[in-house]
């Protein structure tokens, strides 16, 4: 049967208009209310756009960006534009300018489809630079009734023109769709890149079709699966979520109200399928400890003593080893009282299937989830990938891996230590930069540029980026985001520059967590005026060289890396922000970026001193720059020998 | 700056308020002196003066809190120098407070919704019951409300109480029940006090939003200098209970007398 199976989102878009014609394909909560869309409704929305953009000239080929949070209409846009065989290149909603234009002008968009006026004000910014952009259309009017640039049209204007245009042109969208091949372009994702410009990798129908199918089918996904869409939707991530596997497998896709109501708009819609990186895991479980501190001081003993329980049982259950007869009969009642209750209270009830990735989590955090009885598993993939390379299997799930390879991926470790792949979900190479995909792309095999090994149970495991990997001055291998990792596994640090490659010993630069330390320092009466001011205070230089110290001890039952520990470290006077370049949108840190930028530093840590003068630019959100002066104070912390003695 | 020279939008014959010959006496203080002052439809004007200049008096004349001894004020032409607040509110003036005042115990979207009371007409059995026209008006106003929540981005507060809001948020959720009245007139009293830059800086863009979205003129007494050029069309100087100056913003910075004012010089 060839149509059962449509090769391009628009063919399965519309198949799912005919096949689940009344179900829910996407929800946006407006106006204080969960407004529904059909299948057959989002597949008429998006028809009305395609029409519209075709009265003003699109051709196939054409590109469209698409900005904005997630909302229903900007993942109609994208499929409007792939129906007329154009390409959609979805940005960043909180890119400035600059790397707007950079990639505007870049994918030579002549077409964006934006949310409202904080986009519409970049783009007729970046217009200037970017003369191939021809129309600006957005969704939300609020604020620009007094704009009279002719490239500006609203949602609703456009798809009144498509009306207009389909009239004297019957079957005129289904032709066009008719057209499309799977081989055809249908996503340029910019990869926020930790080194140079972003890199547009182009991914074809059939790279995410596949990719989508193959997962679907091994997750068992259905169409009653219940999605929330709150990650970017530039993120291949959220394309392969909200999107690819939401058509391929008909579930629906929630978008919430705002950023700032996620976690009750979670509640309100109890997903069964989820996806989180480590960092949203982790604001959820310090938003619940805070609550649980509160607390009167029964309930606090209680949810203690459970989740401790949990934690205990969870660990057996992840070693494979048995459950003390004591425990096995406490965690119903704890079920009962405490996890029951809980995961309701966190609108993950009903989650049959959840993903942590982008990121290591931390042992604590992964075990306190699954403990819950939330099946939080890893997995592991890029935007070269179409998302998807390894996810760990239901009831073989471990800490430190990301699990096997999906059906119809083949992954290999290079001579050097380099995971490849080669795969349907393999990217078509990188917009206009041929020199670039020769170097990741070679004979069908990515290079991925991650370092990392298979266990005995064909796990992968992956340590670090492959050109990270260093060694001290002594020969002792270093791997740096490995340390960052362990380092941001402590909820006062929450983010971490490990140097060392080259050195005689590894120095750390470190972000505290402004909630946690700055509730830390409440409790203790500490008084603060800022991140600066806090991150500055001796108390909280001793708070964080505990945990350094425990990040070294721990290293010990490593054997490789027990070399490396951190003999020094400092508290950096600002945060790390996408905005200064210093992390990316992802928030992966730039470490090439952050060695020059904070050179003086990183001398200084090498150096005899106990505080560094710095000076910093910082870069707001409209591009205006100013510079922050502070004395930065520097740590020591003690190193471990293997028999646990002071170095 | 705003244009300076953009005419109100509306060009109607007879300004929204009047304000003639206004005085106002407490005992032996003369809070208002003879003020005159005209605010045409669709503008933003600023109400400025040092303190104890009669700014907020003002306000509360024209709200209908206090009246005037003398004088009188006409709103869309009538004269209303002696109605009643709740009748100068059904008029179509809303305002805000200089110490924010809503109800603490109750949830943002409650605050908001008591802004449309004079809005709401139902019998006291039918709201009761919450059945037939009552429940469509009141799912009408919800709606209304929820605009306005939309609009001034408190989304995530809307089941928050009040009283356990930030300061910054409780002035927006001031400003939010303003609106749910659907005003003609807005007044707001000192909108920015307390804020910090940021603050400040989403405060103007809901003022002139609202301005712009809904077209409702406002009156706002504010202290913030850089505020007031920013966003007013006008600007009134009052001091002693006297006006001083009434002009665009850059002429009344220029006015001596207004730099007089505020730098104190001896009133002989």
């Amino acid at each position: 049967m060839l149509d059962s199976s449509p090769d391009t989102f628009p063919k399965l878009a519309l198949q799912n208009a005919r096949r689940l014609s009344g179900k829910v394909a996407i929800r946006e909560k407006h106006l204080g209310i969960w407004q529904s869309y059909t299948w057959s409704q989002y597949a008429e929305q998006a028809r009305l756009i395609a029409l519209g953009l075709a009265a003003l000239g699109f051709a196939r080929g054409d590109k469209t960006a698409v900005v904005g949070d997630n909302r229903p209409a900007l993942y109609w846009a994208m499929l409007a534009t792939q129906a007329l065989g154009g390409v959609a290149v979805p940005l960043y909603q909180d890119s400035i300018e600059k790397e707007m234009e950079y990639i505007v002008d870049h994918a030579e968009a002549r077409f964006a489809i934006v949310e409202d006026q904080e986009q519409v004000d970049k783009l007729l910014h970046v217009r200037e630079q970017c003369p191939g952009l021809e129309y600006v259309i957005y969704d939300d009017p609020g604020g620009l009734r007094h704009y009279k640039d002719s490239c500006l049209l609203s949602l609703q204007e456009l798809q009144e023109r498509g009306r207009k245009f389909a009239e004297d042109r019957p079957g005129y969208f289904e032709q066009e769709v008719a057209k499309g091949a799977a081989e055809d372009t249908a996503v340029i994702a910019y990869t926020s890149g930790t080194t140079g410009q972003p890199k547009g990798a182009m991914l074809s129908h059939r790279n995410l079709i596949e990719t989508a199918r193959s997962a679907v089918s091994r997750e068992r996904l259905d169409e009653t699966e219940e999605v929330m869409a709150y990650l970017p939707m530039a993120w291949i991530g959220d394309h392969m979520f909200s999107f690819s596997q939401s058509m391929v497998a008909g579930f629906t896709t929630n978008c919430p109200e705002s950023a700032e109501t996620v976690l009750a708009d979670l509640k309100e819609i109890g997903p069964t399928y989820f996806f989180a990186p480590p960092r949203i895991w982790e604001n959820i479980l310090t938003s619940v400890m805070i609550r649980v501190d509160d607390a009167a001081r029964i309930k606090r003993g209680l949810v203690r003593f459970f989740l401790d329980l949990a934690r205990r049982v969870e660990r057996c259950r992840l070693g494979h080893r048995p459950i003390a007869l004591r425990d096995r009969l406490l965690y119903p009642l704890g079920r009962l009282l405490v996890y029951g209750p809980l995961r309701d209270n966190l609108g993950m009830s009903r989650i049959r299937v959840a993903y942590t990735a982008g990121e290591a989590i931390g042992p604590e955090l992964f075990e306190f989830y699954r403990s819950l009885g939330i099946n939080v598993k890893q997995l592991y993939g890029m935007t070269e990938s179409s998302a998807l390379i390894c996810i760990q299997q239901d009831g073989d799930v471990k800490l430190d891996t990301v699990g096997p390879p999906l059906p119809g991926v083949e992954v290999r470790v290079s001579p050097s230590g380099e995971v490849l792949y080669r795969s349907p979900g393999v990217f078509q190479g990188y917009y206009k930069n041929p020199e670039a995909t020769r170097e990741t792309l070679v004979e069908g095999w990515v290079h991925s540029g991650d370092a990392g090994f298979f266990d005995k149970d064909g796990h992968l495991k992956i340590i670090d980026r492959a050109r990270d990997v260093g060694r001290l001055a002594g020969g002792t291998i270093f791997a740096p985001k490995y340390l960052e990792n362990k380092l941001k596994f402590s909820p006062y640090i929450k983010e971490a520059v490990c140097v060392g490659d080259g050195r005689p010993f590894v120095a750390a630069l470190l972000n505290i967590d402004l909630v946690s330390v700055g509730n830390w320092a409440e409790r203790r009466g500490l008084a603060y005026t800022s991140y600066t001011d806090l991150a500055q205070k001796p108390e909280v230089y001793e708070l964080i060289r505990q945990e350094v110290v425990r990040v070294n001890r721990s290293l010990l039952e490593d054997e490789a890396l027990r070399g490396a520990q951190i003999r020094r470290f400092l508290l950096l006077h600002k945060e790390l922000d996408p905005d200064d370049q210093e992390i990316t949108r992802t928030r992966k840190v730039r470490r090439g970026f952050i060695g020059q930028k904070y050179a003086p530093l990183i001398e200084a840590l090498y150096g005899t001193g106990d505080s560094v003068q710095v000076e910093a630019q910082v870069t707001y959100e409209d591009g205006r720059t100013a510079t922050v002066r502070a004395a930065v104070r520097l740590g020591e912390a003690e190193t471990f020998a293997v028999t646990g003695a002071r170095a | 700056m705003r244009e300076p020279t953009s005419p109100p939008p509306v060009a109607s014959a007879t300004p929204l308020l009047e304000v003639d010959e206004v005085s106002v006496r407490f005992g032996a203080i003369q809070a208002l002196d003879r003020v005159s002052l005209e605010i045409g439809r669709g503008e933003i004007v600023a109400i400025i003066g040092p303190n104890g200049a009669g700014k907020t008096t003002l306000l509360n004349v024209i709200s209908g809190f206090y009246h005037p001894t003398a004088g009188q004020i006409r709103f869309e032409g009538r004269d209303r120098t002696h109605l009643r607040p709740y009748d100068v509110a059904a008029l179509g003036v809303a305002r805000t407070f200089q110490n924010v005042a809503l109800f603490k115990g109750m949830s943002v979207l409650d605050n908001i919704m008591t802004g449309r009371l004079l809005k709401m007409h139902g019998s006291f059995l039918w709201e009761a019951l919450y059945w037939g026209p009552a429940m469509r008006q009141e799912l009408a106003h919800r709606e209304f409300v929820e605009r306005i929540i939309d609009f001034l981005e408190i989304e995530a507060i809307r089941k928050a109480g009040a009283g356990t809001l930030p300061y910054g948020l409780q002035k927006r959720v001031e400003l939010a029940r303003a609106l749910a009245a659907e005003p003609k007139l807005l007044l707001l009293d000192e909108p920015m006090a307390g804020m910090n830059v940021e603050e400040k800086e989403d405060m103007c863009r809901f003022v002139l939003g609202v301005n712009d979205e809904f077209g409702t003129t406002i009156a706002l007494i504010e202290h913030d200098m850089s505020v007031v050029m920013d966003i007013s069309d006008r600007v009134v100087a009052l001091d002693y209970g006297r006006k001083i100056a009434d002009g665009r913003p850059d002429e009344v910075r220029a006015d001596q007398g207004v730099i007089d004012a505020y730098l104190g010089v001896s009133h002989a």
